[in-house]
């Protein structure tokens, strides 16, 4: 009888220094198959998937193709198996035409010279074969996330690889070019190449795979089929416990305007152009105010511009009535605004401090810290750390004085939280609070968001994740292109309009 | 809170000492080997006469005074070294020490000589001429996005060429030399206070040593203990946290590279406010004096005490290396004996990185075998049908 599985690993263990990545997990990907693989950041996919392709070496198990046992030392060994990733950050070259791109290091060549329209001949019917709509003349940097990942699987399929790999390939898309990526998975599984899938968003999964293989903490939960299975048992088999997915929330009650932004512009330190534009909004008390949209639409450019990150180019900011449009960073944190920032590494920390300085990051020059002349209130710090880390239950090896770099993501950003948060705000400017974060850790900020809104605070929301924003704030401002297309009512709304809206297909004033 | 206690070999202090000391040891080897190509014969006499420096003096009074006179040296470098390390916790790599250094000894032996003043007021000339050229570079960083590598290490040859000319108003007509300050001014000379008596009566011996030290503290207890010295490792750490907790990130470079140029050019004054050595005007390349501050910093572990005690050491054999016998080897022997124990203490950092690697390694395995037993008592908890729906059903 001819083997079923196209790849089979068996029994894989991948450690790193203090951590045991991959824990004995085996996973047999059938020939023709969508399989799944569910886990929560830090279960271990990506590490298998890397050990999959070669770029790293497992210290146990085995990995065996068709049957037969390979060697996969370097991603060139995968490739020659047959095995392709597309990545969750595309591998593209931006100057590049997409053509380019398709055939970069397998260039068809003739004495020396590229012929190219061999390789045009050849993208073209894989295009038509599988539904992949390119323009191959098109630079990456002009060209839609969407093309852009097009252009990334036919690279695969150019180099006539088995087994493809998507590593959460929906995290970049709207709601309608998801479902564009679902038909294409399933038009591949039809023209029998075999398609590992990595995700957490289980909708997705219930909707296009047939088996799914679940990984917790590095370790293999089980493998089961999705048609016998429900939404509700993936979650508990990924998280270990129940899940409450909706958010609770008092009636809304939006007091008086908090904070007022008028025809804020901003330029981009990219491009030319601006990367906001002319935009407006209100955020009252009592109210979740959420920014959504598909990433690189603005929304990083409109928070510097709040916070006083960049300057502004034009428009006017007020908090609680004060004009703060160029008031300084220290000047609008202490006039009641608080930002948990996008990328915590970057702003939010100082990973080479302790937990206990980074505690006080907001307000070490306030005197209750510093004595008058200038010597830190190292007691006082302490224990205005240790108060916080028990209220908000942040985790660390060795409490106050653990490098802020060796805690985990979920306890790093609960630190930030808490800082921001204590400083009693009148404003919470939380910029996707949840990014990389378990199920856990997701379900205890919403929670914190919840209730500074509860509080009578204004929360602006940034978010990308579709869930957060269908379930978190009361009003959903859409940007896109630097601009506010649209204002919704989560409750009102679906998902798909939502999704027409961040495409940019729909516009406030002009709905179809 | 529950603090850990930390293995001895995880302190920090622990490692420097380890890696400073191997550095040491190994840059002595290698000094070696070389004089043992060089000349075979002499080279264990060469290379013991290095690590002994004044020691080499068999009358304990003589010897006694040359330790004075490496002390004497030892306090400018010093000076250079913490001007390093200061910027170094800010980030910033201040090479521009060995050009601060040179305005620094220019500003005070001109007015020592040209307008006759007191020495703490020359001293306090130095530090200010310092303080400004380093600004240039801090300004240069902050405004323009400049690396102050690259402005420094021009503003050195800047500052080298305009002290020559400025000092040759001030120097003896028959040599390039500037004027003897003790014949010339001797109230620009630091007082001794009675520390030259201690030291066999080497009159260069000033309260220019503890002065050093002392510098050496308030650093230490400025960026250990004070609010700026939070904001300055902070925005050391990570310039975009300073920046998004409201920290004035330009000013804090600015006013680092100021201080540290100020330390950098009272390391000058506090050398030849002693009148041990004078200017020469002539001269066509930078003082080593900054550079070997970059060697102190490193090799003394990143910490200012720590500074302290290479400074020391590296000043030990620079002056070792000058009683080196010259029949045997030529004059440069003892900078390049020197030169190679200094180039090796850039390897401290690399030294400290491997230990730490074999440790963790180390603590990997232990910690990898507890979790092997750990999981096999545990191994049922983990099978997907062990999950209880009902285990939080009530949450509603």
């Amino acid at each position: 009888m001819e083997n079923q599985y196209a790849i089979e690993m068996l029994h894989i263990t991948k450690k790193f220094p203090g951590i045991i990545a991959n824990d004995d997990i085996t996973l047999k990907l059938r020939k023709g198959e969508i399989h799944a693989l569910l886990g929560e950041n830090g279960a271990g996919k990506s590490t298998l998937m890397s050990v999959l392709f070669g770029l790293y070496q497992p210290e146990e198990g085995e990995i065996h193709k068709d049957g037969v046992k390979a060697d996969i030392r370097n991603p060139n060994d995968a490739n020659e198996l047959g095995i392709g990733m597309v990545h969750q950050h595309f591998k593209l070259v931006e100057c590049f035409t997409v053509l380019d791109n398709i055939i970069l290091g397998v260039e068809p060549c003739k004495g020396g010279f590229l012929n190219k329209e061999v390789a045009r001949e050849k993208v073209m019917a894989l295009s038509d074969k599988y539904g992949l709509h390119v323009d191959p003349d098109a630079r990456i940097e002009d060209i839609t996330v969407g093309m852009q990942q097009r252009t990334e699987i036919l690279k695969m399929l150019y180099r006539d690889n088995e087994i493809l790999i998507f590593d959460e390939p929906t995290a970049v898309l709207t709601p309608q070019e998801i479902e564009e990526l679902m038909q294409i998975m399933k038009n591949l599984v039809k023209e029998g190449k075999s398609i590992l899938f990595i995700s957490h968003k289980l909708n997705e999964i219930m909707e296009v795979a047939d088996r799914c293989t679940v990984l917790r903490k590095g370790k293999y939960v089980g493998t089961v089929d999705v048609k016998n299975s429900s939404k509700e048992e993936l979650s508990r088999m990924m998280v270990g416990r129940d899940v409450d997915f909706t958010v609770h929330k008092k009636a809304l009650a939006p007091g008086e305007v908090i904070l007022d932004v008028e025809n804020l512009t901003v330029e981009s330190k990219m491009h030319r152009n601006n990367a906001v534009k002319n935009v407006s909004f209100q955020v009252r008390s009592g109210e979740i105010v959420c920014i959504a949209g598909i990433d690189g639409n603005g929304q990083t450019e409109l928070v510097y511009g709040l916070t006083g990150l960049e300057g502004l180019k034009e428009g006017k900011i007020s908090l609680c009535g004060k004009d703060i449009t160029r008031a300084s960073i220290r000047k609008r944190s202490a006039s009641g605004m608080s930002h948990i920032p996008e990328d915590r590494h970057k702003h939010g920390l100082v990973l080479d401090y302790s937990l206990e300085d980074n505690m006080v990051l907001q307000r070490y020059f306030e005197p209750r810290f510093v004595d008058k002349a200038g010597f830190l209130k190292r007691k006082e710090i302490r224990a205005y750390a240790n108060n916080l880390i028990e209220q908000y239950d942040v985790r660390s090896g060795q409490g106050p004085i653990t490098m802020a770099r060796s805690m985990s993501g979920g306890n790093q950003q609960k630190a930030i939280v808490a800082r921001e948060i204590d400083k009693d705000p009148q404003l919470l400017v939380a910029v996707q609070p949840t990014r990389g974060l378990d199920v856990g850790a997701i379900e205890y900020i919403h929670k914190q968001l919840v209730a500074q809104r509860d509080a009578g605070r204004g929360v602006l929301l940034v978010s990308l994740e579709l869930d957060e924003v269908m379930s978190v704030p009361d009003r959903i401002l859409v940007m896109y292109e630097g601009e506010i297309v649209g204002e919704l009512d989560p409750k009102k709304t679906t998902v798909e309009e939502l999704g027409l809206y961040m495409a940019g297909a729909k516009k406030e004033g002009r709905k179809a | 809170m529950k603090t850990q206690k930390e293995p001895f070999l995880k302190k920090k202090w622990v490692q420097s000492l380890i890696a400073s000391l191997f550095c040491v040891v190994l840059g002595l080897l290698i000094g070696y080997i070389v004089l043992l190509f060089i000349n075979p014969k002499g080279a264990w006499d060469a290379i013991g006469t290095v690590v002994k420096n004044f020691f080499t003096y068999p009358n304990p009074k003589v010897a006694l005074k040359y330790f004075g006179s490496t002390l004497v040296k030892t306090a400018p470098l010093l000076m250079c070294a913490l001007s390093i390390q200061f910027a170094y916790k800010v980030g910033l790599f201040n090479i521009g020490a060995a050009g601060q250094y040179v305005v620094g000894a220019g500003a005070c032996l001109y007015m020592a000589l040209a307008w006759d003043l007191p020495w703490w007021i020359c001293l306090l000339g130095a530090m200010a001429a310092g303080a400004v050229l380093g600004s240039i570079s801090g300004l240069l960083k902050s405004y323009c996005n400049v690396n102050e590598v690259i402005s420094g290490i021009m503003l050195n040859w800047i500052s080298l060429y305009t002290v020559n000319m400025i000092l040759s108003n001030v120097k003896e007509s028959a040599s390039p030399y500037t004027y003897q300050l003790a014949s010339f001014n001797p109230s620009a000379l630091i007082p001794s206070m009675g520390l030259g008596k201690l030291f066999s009566n080497n009159q260069y011996v000033t309260i220019a040593v503890p002065l050093a030290i002392l510098m050496a503290v308030v650093i230490k207890i400025i960026q250990d203990k004070t609010l700026f010295g939070y904001e300055l490792k902070a925005t050391g750490f990570s310039k975009s946290a300073a920046k998004y907790c409201g920290m004035k990130e330009n000013r804090n470079i600015i006013l680092t590279l100021a201080i540290a140029g100020a330390l950098a050019g009272m390391g000058a004054a506090l050398l030849f406010l002693t009148g041990y050595e004078q200017w020469q005007c002539t001269q066509s390349s930078v003082p080593a004096m900054g550079f070997n501050g970059i060697a102190a910093t490193f090799l003394g572990g990143l910490s200012p005490i720590g500074t302290v005690i290479a400074s020391y050491f590296i000043q030990h054999i620079t002056s070792g290396g000058a009683y080196v016998d010259k029949t045997m080897y030529s004059s440069q022997i003892s900078d390049l004996i020197s030169a190679l124990i200094i180039y090796l203490c850039g390897f401290v950092l690399f030294l400290k990185y491997f230990m730490n690697s074999r440790i963790a390694k180390r603590e990997e395995k232990a910690s990898a075998a507890a979790k092997a037993a750990e999981a096999a008592s545990e191994k049922e908890s983990i099978e997907p049908k062990d999950v209880d729906p009902n285990e939080k059903g009530g949450e509603e």
